[in-house]
């Protein structure tokens, strides 16, 4: 089956994949034009990465967006994975289509709708509880309600796959379930975790709808000072910024990419092995 | 004697014993209640806030709309309901207008997609085990990467100086450099560049499982290859189809990056529509009606995505 595809679904295929790559590829190969005009090429040059690191506004905006990124992942894995486990451990429980709604939800739902509604939440909330004030606070948990949505879809489908036969082992052993679960499956499904863990900070550290609604004065996050310099035109510093974050984002999802693979190649050695 | 020991014993021990039986009962509800409660409260009840926002006056004040719920001074509870809201989104024909631009846009942006994907997840998963992971990398990265910088990587491409209108012109075949930068064409181009990845993942995902037996039978019986296209290929592909062009369809009716960075005034998105409503009018009862009416048209597509989505995952 390998041999019979025709010259031109390859030709589509690589079509398609140009059109993916080129301009991403023409935004970093621009970023080191030494020229201030973005359309001529004025020779090589990094002057354009030097002169971010002494824009504070920019150097701001990026460690605002790590620090959210950092306690969003964090967040995300932990109620994601619980919400997982839920979904595939206990079957029967109160409100279970309601937590298959909400987990899948987020995943559809424009980013517009949800940042609108967050953001009434979080106003009424502080006009009735004086918290939370906008900024911060409001960002981690908006951007924790559509992450750990990706969280949970990635935890479900490895738990789902995950051998039982262990845990069961070990609870007949005198375990008890928690024990026997943090023995047993969670090493089983840690891969799947850190690589959720990575995607998740992806997720935060790119948007931009979200964080624009619901952020408040004086907190600006990375996409949303790019976006403010975007509106204006194309600019030699910004392509340098862009390209350090898509870089970023690139070895984040190529080293998830990495972790999902080697345990997937794992599982099936360990198959193998357990055949013989 | 032994039996006050004995009761002592019991005793200490019951508390133990009595949690330990209520974690064995209602212990799941430990790992239950923290996402269900999280969820229910950030991202479901806000539809609520946005929907009785909706029927609330604008006001002078923070917030900057009227309570729908008021309790008067002998204890009475007043349900003031406002429907001009939703009223005024028939007089005022920007809304409509703006609705049925966006659903044509993500239309005909899907089927472009589709036309585009459906040929790539092919051709993907008919390729060997090992040349399929390396491809679905290289389609899956973008897919990870921020739409405001790939949008913005496009402009660089598009714009009146960028890479296509020189190498057009450099090769002679244009005059002056087009004009593709504010117009419909870009947010096309914008939508089908920033979807296309949401589109071939799903496609790919049921075209790998397609049975090569039933291929080989329908070939074997003298169905030449399109037909055989169209009889089983096809509609086996639906359940990816479907979720793909959800995927691409959904999302891109309510798009605001691409049609604020690449269009032009006239192509006015519902999803520009509120962004403006929110932070430029501030007319929050308004815009809350927007979203919501706006949400109600979307349930539809929405359903049958995750009609075909949960199916997909029960296969």
């Amino acid at each position: 089956m390998e041999n019979r595809i025709s010259p031109f679904l390859i030709t589509i295929l690589c079509i398609g994949i140009a059109i993916l790559y080129i301009p991403i590829l023409v935004l970093i190969g621009y970023s080191f034009n030494a020229s201030s005009l973005v359309s001529v090429w004025g020779g090589f040059s990094t002057a354009w990465y030097t002169q971010l690191v002494h824009n504070d506004q920019i150097l701001d905006a990026a460690w605002l967006s790590l620090k959210i990124g950092v306690v969003v992942s964090t967040g995300s894995v932990i109620l994601g994975t619980l919400a997982a486990i839920s979904l595939v451990r206990f079957k029967i429980f109160r409100g279970r289509l309601l937590l298959t709604g909400m987990v899948n939800a987020p995943l559809v739902m424009p980013e517009i709708i949800t940042g609108i509604t967050q953001l009434l939440l979080f106003i009424s909330m502080l006009h009735l509880f004086g918290w939370p004030h906008r900024g911060f606070t409001t960002i981690v948990i908006a951007h924790i309600a559509f992450c750990s949505a990706y969280v949970t879809v990635t935890v479900q489908s490895r738990l789902a796959s995950a051998d039982r036969s262990l845990e069961e082992a070990a609870m007949d052993l005198g375990s008890g379930p928690v024990r026997a679960f943090i023995d047993t499956t969670l090493p089983a499904i840690a891969p799947a975790l850190a690589s959720s863990w990575l995607l998740s900070f992806t997720l935060s550290l790119d948007d931009l709808v979200i964080s624009s609604f619901v952020s408040g004065p004086g907190a600006s996050t990375l996409p949303m000072v790019i976006f403010s310099k975007v509106k204006l035109g194309v600019s030699p510093d910004v392509n340098a910024l862009a390209s350090l974050v898509i870089c970023l984002v690139g070895v984040c999802v190529l080293f998830a990419g990495h972790l999902m693979r080697r345990a997937e190649r794992q599982r099936v050695l360990d198959a193998q092995m357990a055949e013989r | 004697m032994t039996s006050a020991i004995r009761d002592d014993a019991l005793a200490r021990t019951l508390p133990r014993a009595a949690l330990e039986e209520w974690l064995r009962r209602k212990g799941k509800w430990l790992i239950i209640l923290p996402p269900l409660l999280f969820l229910l409260v950030f991202f479901l009840i806000p539809f609520g806030f946005a929907l009785s926002i909706s029927f609330a006056d604008t006001a002078l004040r923070v917030p900057p709309f009227t309570d729908i719920l008021s309790v008067s001074p002998d204890w009475h509870i007043h349900l003031t309901l406002n429907l001009g809201n939703f009223k005024y989104l028939f007089t005022d024909e920007v809304y409509g207008l703006s609705y049925l631009y966006s659903l044509k846009t993500a239309f005909f942006s899907t089927l472009i997609c589709l036309a585009l994907g459906y040929p790539m997840a092919y051709a993907i998963a008919r390729t060997s085990k090992s040349t399929q992971s390396v491809l679905l990398l290289i389609i899956i990265l973008p897919f990870w990467t921020s739409f405001l910088l790939r949008v913005y990587a496009l402009e660089g491409i598009i714009r009146e100086t960028g890479l296509l209108n020189t190498a057009l012109l450099w090769l002679g075949m244009i005059d002056h450099p087009l004009q593709i930068m504010r117009t419909t064409l870009a947010v096309y181009l914008g939508i089908i560049y920033s979807y296309l990845p949401f589109m071939v993942l799903p496609l790919f995902a049921t075209l790998e499982k397609l049975d090569h037996s039933l291929l080989e039978a329908a070939a074997d019986l003298g169905s030449p290859p399109w037909r055989t296209f169209i009889d089983v290929t096809l509609p086996l592909s639906m359940p990816g189809v479907i979720a793909g062009s959800m995927l691409v369809f959904i999302p891109a009716i309510g798009e605001f990056v691409i049609p604020t960075l690449l269009g032009g005034p006239d192509n006015l998105m519902i999803g520009r529509v509120l962004w403006d409503e929110f932070f430029g009018n501030r007319d929050w009862p308004v815009a809350s009606a927007v979203a919501i009416a706006f949400l109600v048209l979307l349930v539809g597509p929405i359903a049958l995505y995750q009609h075909y989505n949960t199916k997909q995952l029960e296969s």
